[in-house]
Formats: structure tokens, C-alpha cells, sequence
């Protein structure tokens, strides 16, 4: 892995937060699936109402830190992802604070009319964690690269969609997910992402965090897309081009007015997310563009196609998804703005 | 505990005026589900008038046994029998599937106190099922759980995971029905997609189950007795039952799943279910 470029820390913002980008990043590098994994057994000890439940990948969406903390309040349910939805909205109408956990594709494809009509339809206290998302799940190819959860999960009356950005943000992310009442989806990853908040950044379910505002294009992004915006920024800023990077890890509600603004600011916008083009951080994005400021826009993501097997930088770079195709999308976007 | 000769037949008199009020409201709406709620109003009855705790006054109360209605069409029975134990008004009952109604054409947890979880996709209620009597085994409280599945729901694969998942954590707290009435929208179940063995799927999936007539006020009150002394496995109750039971007009007959009796069928019905106590 190559180094992460370090970042000059914003006017805008106290240095503290970019701490996480300055230092070395060969100790900071966390998979969100650990930090969720790590959050669990954090929030087990604080409340006991917390019971989790995986359909047999207790290993890889790391709820098996839970299960062994507290094997007691965990349900593994099998090979059976629409049971375990199921199971989990009774849990909750027991009275227990659920965390239901497998590969994104199958929590949210496999059992997705199970989430609308047993958790979102009643508008349950569930919470679904999914990890592996998006393309850099890697050698395990397209057949479980999850390029369509955010859209399959936004789409759902009641639910909340988080997609968080590095090890810290997921903390946060989880507690906060437990002390909002209703559902929830949260998007975790396989691989080691930098970490880019440090102890003083506050996760607030809605709040978009704007690391630098930008003059020229605002990158909104989300999960480990937000590290490749920063990259980018950083190759643009060379180029004398000043393009903001804001963190929209909450994607649904979406952070409407930080979109406007940045709209108003820069008058364009990239989004870069690891999924699908359609229906995700873009598509949501551009929803709040087109109805209350449109500006020029360009879409990073998965182009309405499949994954397939390969390593995570050449997946990136494969479909589009680089520091460098985001820079470059940050001057078309910019090409479009001035004509 | 037995049941006494009185109780019986207090509770056979409540079926039927579950079923009188399920055809009047159905009649009155013109649109719902009148075959699957009139075979299982003898267990509906049992259940909410023998053998479950609730308060009607407080939904929500933590002692409560828990009725997990799979078959969501069955709605109209459902509202009927919470109208009986008083959940809510009988007047509410003329609102169902009108704008602005608690009582939509399929239950909504949302809108409904009484209604434990909103329902009507098929294959979904064991899970949850499952999930509340998991929740109560980790209380250790002594609460119980029921369901009411289709015989045509059990075509969903879900039923299956389901019915693995209670065996598997030996969900003694939970007690399940089939309303085994042999026909679903497209025709009967044997000719659209075979469900039987029943019992013996059920067997094998590691449940103690019991096979009984789902009209037999006697037997549906047994079985709940006897569900309730199995340790260690989750119970099924079949019940084969008759759709549209209740009138002439409707039983047997697949066109009244999904369909509801004109003015004049609902007269002869009426008739034939207020004849029915003088005779008994």
C-alpha cells in the first residue's frame, strides 16, 4: 500500500480533526468492519438490552468480538438472512436493542423485502450492520461486491443509511445508531482504511463534515472513497485547483444543506462512492441538486455494471474509482461549469 | 386445567359472533380476505378468549403472550377479535381499509395497539416469532408467543428457515398454528404447489406437533393446553380446517379468499350462523 499523502489542515476547521491524516499511517489503518466489531462489545458492557445477530459470517463482520464477549446475547441464525431480519424485528419487540450482521449484498439483497415489511413497514428499533460492501471486497468478485445496498436501503421509508469513513467515524457511528430509536443501515468495509478523524470529531446522524470547503469543486464522498477524495484534493491543489472535500457519511437523511452550500460555493460538485452510480451518494446528491440549486455534477462510482475479482487498488483503478479519476472529474466537472 | 362444558360453549358462542362480525364488516367494505379469516376464527377465539394474557387497556404491557398474525390477510379476524377482547371499539370495526383507518387491509403495528407487528408479505411472522420468544428466554420471563401461519405460506422458503432457527434454540415459549385449509388464491394447494406432508415436515424439523380438527372448540383449547407442557421444542398445532368456514356460501369455495359476500349472501350467512346457537 502507498503511503497517505499528509494534508494541510483547513482554515475552516481546527487541526485536531485532520490529525488522523497528518500522522503515519501504517498505524493508522482500521477496517471498519473491526472498529463495528469493536463498537459492539463497547456498547454490550454499557447496555445490556444489546443482542446481535449474524447469518454464519460472525468471523468477517467481526460480530464474533460480541459473540465472544457475550455469547449469551448472540444469535448466529445460520445461512438464513431472511430469518435472521425476521428475528431480529421480534427481538425488538421484546424490548432488545438488535445489531443483525452479514455481507452487505445478502443483508440487503437477499432479505431486502424482509427489511421493508418486518423492520421499516413497522418501523422497528433494528439496526443492520453490513460489511464486505462495495467493489474492494475484492478476489471474492462481483458475486459479492455490494454495489446496490445504499440504494436499496435509501429507498426505504424510516430507514437511516450511514456509510462511515474510517475506524472512528464506525465508533460513532454504532453509538449513535443505538441511541437513535428506529431503523438503521450501516455500511462497513473488508479492508484497512486510514483513519482521517481524530478524538475530537463528533458523529452526528445527519451531519455532513466538511473537511475543507473548496473554491473551485466540492468532493462529496462517503466510506473509503473519502480518503481517495482527500488524494485528490491534494493532486489538484498542485495544480493550483482548490477543491473542497466534504464527508457525507450520513446518507440518508442527507446533509441537504451542506450540499447546497457547496453548491452555492464552488458551483460544482464530484460525488465518490464505492457503488453504484445510480441511486446511492450521487443519486441522492443529486436529487437535493436538482431541486434546490442545480449546479454541474459528476458521479464517481460503480457505472451501472457488476464487480468483478481483483486487489483493491487495481478494482479502483479498474472502474474509475481513483484519486486520479476524481481529480480528473473535478476538471470536467469544472470544464462544465464554465460553459 | 380443564376446560368446563360452560366455557366451552361461551366460547364456541364467541366464534361465532367473531364470524358475524367479520362478514358484517367485510360486507360493509367490499374488499378483503373472507375464506382465511373464517377458518381460523375458532383458533383466533381460543387463543384471545382462553388461553392468552394481555391487557387490553395496556397493549404494551411487558407479560403479555405475544399473537403474531402471519397470514396479514386475515386481517378482518384479527381487528374482530381485538374489537372482543377490547382493544378497540366495535364502531372502529366499519373503518377497515377506509383513509385514515387503524384497520389497514393488511395489520400495521404502526397505527394498531394490539397488533404486535405489522404483516402481509407471507413467510415472515415465525421469524419474528422467534425473535420475541428469544427475547423472553434471555429475560427468562415466562411469556408466550403464537403464530398464525397459512397452509399456502408454507411454500415460502422463509417458513423453513424459520421453522430451523426455533428448533434449533428450542423455543418451548412458542407455539405455532397451521390454518390448513387446503386452498390459496390460484386454486386448491395440492393442484397450485403441494404443501403435505405437513405433520411430517413439521416432525422433522424438530417440532413436537399436534394434528387437529381447527373447528373442534374442544380440541384447539386442548392443544394449547398440551402446547404449553412442551419442553425443550417449539409446538405446531395443524388444523385442518374448512375456508369460509362459518355459512354454506362461502366454505369450500377458493373464489371467497380474497373476495366478500354481497348484501344478500351475507343475509343467508347470518342466518345460518345465529341458527347455529339455537341448534347447539
Amino acid at each position: 500500500m502507498r503511503p497517505f499523502p499528509p494534508v494541510a489542515p483547513s482554515p475552516r476547521h481546527p487541526v485536531g480533526t485532520l490529525l488522523g491524516v497528518n500522522v503515519s499511517q501504517a498505524q493508522q489503518k482500521v477496517a471498519t468492519r473491526d472498529a463495528y466489531g469493536d463498537a459492539l462489545v463497547s456498547l454490550g458492557k454499557k447496555r445490556n438490552d444489546v443482542v446481535v445477530l449474524d447469518a454464519d459470517l460472525s468471523g468477517s463482520t467481526k460480530t464474533g468480538k460480541f459473540a465472544k464477549a457475550f455469547p449469551e446475547r448472540f444469535f448466529n441464525i445460520g445461512i438464513a438472512e431472511q430469518d435472521m431480519i425476521g428475528t431480529a424485528a421480534g427481538l425488538s419487540i421484546a424490548g432488545k436493542l438488535p445489531f443483525a450482521s452479514t455481507f452487505a449484498v445478502f443483508a440487503t439483497g437477499r432479505a431486502w423485502e424482509q427489511v421493508r415489511q418486518s423492520v421499516c413497514y413497522p418501523n422497528l428499533n433494528v439496526k443492520i450492520v453490513a460489511s464486505h460492501a462495495g467493489i474492494t471486497v475484492g478476489e471474492d468478485g462481483g458475486s459479492h461486491q455490494s454495489v446496490e445496498d445504499i440504494a436499496l436501503m435509501r429507498v426505504l421509508p424510516n430507514m437511516t443509511v450511514i456509510v462511515p469513513a474510517d475506524g472512528p467515524e464506525t465508533l460513532q457511528a454504532i453509538e449513535a445508531v443505538a441511541e437513535y430509536k428506529g431503523p438503521c443501515y450501516v455500511r462497513v468495509g473488508r479492508n484497512k482504511v486510514p483513519t482521517l478523524f481524530g478524538e475530537d470529531y463528533k458523529f452526528k446522524i445527519g451531519k455532513a463534515h466538511v473537511f475543507n470547503e473548496g473554491r473551485d469543486a466540492a468532493i462529496i464522498a462517503a466510506g473509503l472513497m473519502v480518503a481517495e477524495a482527500i488524494k485528490a484534493r491534494d493532486i489538484l491543489k498542485n495544480e493550483g485547483i482548490d477543491a473542497g472535500v466534504i464527508n457525507m457519511s450520513t446518507i440518508k437523511p442527507i446533509d441537504a444543506d451542506a450540499v447546497i452550500a457547496a453548491a452555492k460555493r464552488c458551483g460544482a460538485i464530484v460525488t465518490a462512492e464505492e457503488h453504484s452510480i445510480i441511486g446511492g451518494l450521487g443519486g441522492a446528491v443529486a436529487e437535493v441538486l436538482a431541486e434546490s440549486s442545480p449546479v454541474p455534477m459528476v458521479r464517481i462510482g460503480v457505472k451501472d455494471t457488476f464487480g468483478t475479482s481483483g486487489d483493491q487498488e487495481g478494482l479502483l483503478k479498474h472502474y474509475g474509482m481513483s484519486a486520479q479519476d476524481i481529480a480528473a472529474a473535478v476538471k470536467e466537472v469544472m470544464r462544465k461549469k464554465s460553459k | 386445567m380443564a376446560v368446563t362444558e360452560d366455557q366451552l360453549k361461551a366460547l364456541k358462542d364467541k366464534a361465532r359472533r367473531v364470524r358475524i362480525d367479520i362478514l358484517k364488516m367485510l360486507t360493509d367494505c367490499g374488499s378483503g380476505h373472507t375464506g382465511g379469516s373464517l377458518s381460523s376464527a375458532d383458533i383466533a377465539t381460543a387463543l384471545y378468549f382462553y388461553k392468552m394474557k394481555y391487557d387490553a387497556k395496556k397493549p404494551n404491557w411487558k407479560g403479555r403472550d405475544h399473537f403474531i398474525l402471519s397470514k396479514g390477510h386475515a386481517a378482518p379476524l384479527l381487528y374482530t377479535v381485538l374489537a372482543h377482547a377490547g382493544f378497540i371499539e366495535h364502531a372502529e370495526l366499519c373503518t377497515l381499509r377506509k383513509l385514515g383507518s387503524r384497520l389497514q387491509g393488511h395489520p400495521d403495528s404502526k397505527y394498531l395497539p394490539g397488533v404486535e407487528i405489522s404483516t402481509g408479505s407471507l413467510g415472515q411472522g415465525l421469524s419474528v416469532a422467534n425473535g420475541i420468544a428469544l427475547g423472553h428466554k434471555l429475560d427468562k420471563t415466562t411469556n408466550r408467543v403464537y403464530a398464525l401461519l397459512g397452509d399456502g405460506e408454507l411454500q415460502e422458503g422463509q417458513v423453513w428457515e424459520a421453522a430451523i432457527t426455533a428448533a434449533h434454540y428450542k423455543l418451548d415459549n412458542l407455539c405455532a398454528f397451521v390454518d390448513n385449509n387446503g386452498l390459496q388464491i390460484d386454486g386448491p394447494i395440492a393442484k397450485v404447489m403441494g404443501v403435505e406432508p405437513i405433520t411430517d415436515k413439521w416432525r422433522a424439523f424438530g417440532w413436537e406437533v399436534l394434528d387437529i380438527d381447527g373447528h373442534d372448540m374442544a380440541k384447539i383449547v386442548a392443544a394449547l393446553d398440551r402446547a404449553e407442557t412442551v419442553k425443550g421444542k417449539p409446538t405446531m398445532i395443524v388444523c385442518r380446517t374448512v375456508k369460509g368456514k362459518g355459512s354454506k356460501v362461502f366454505e369450500g369455495k377458493v373464489e371467497f379468499h380474497g373476495t366478500t359476500p354481497s348484501k344478500d349472501e351475507l343475509e343467508i350467512a347470518l342466518k345460518e350462523l345465529s341458527e347455529e346457537t339455537v341448534c347447539k
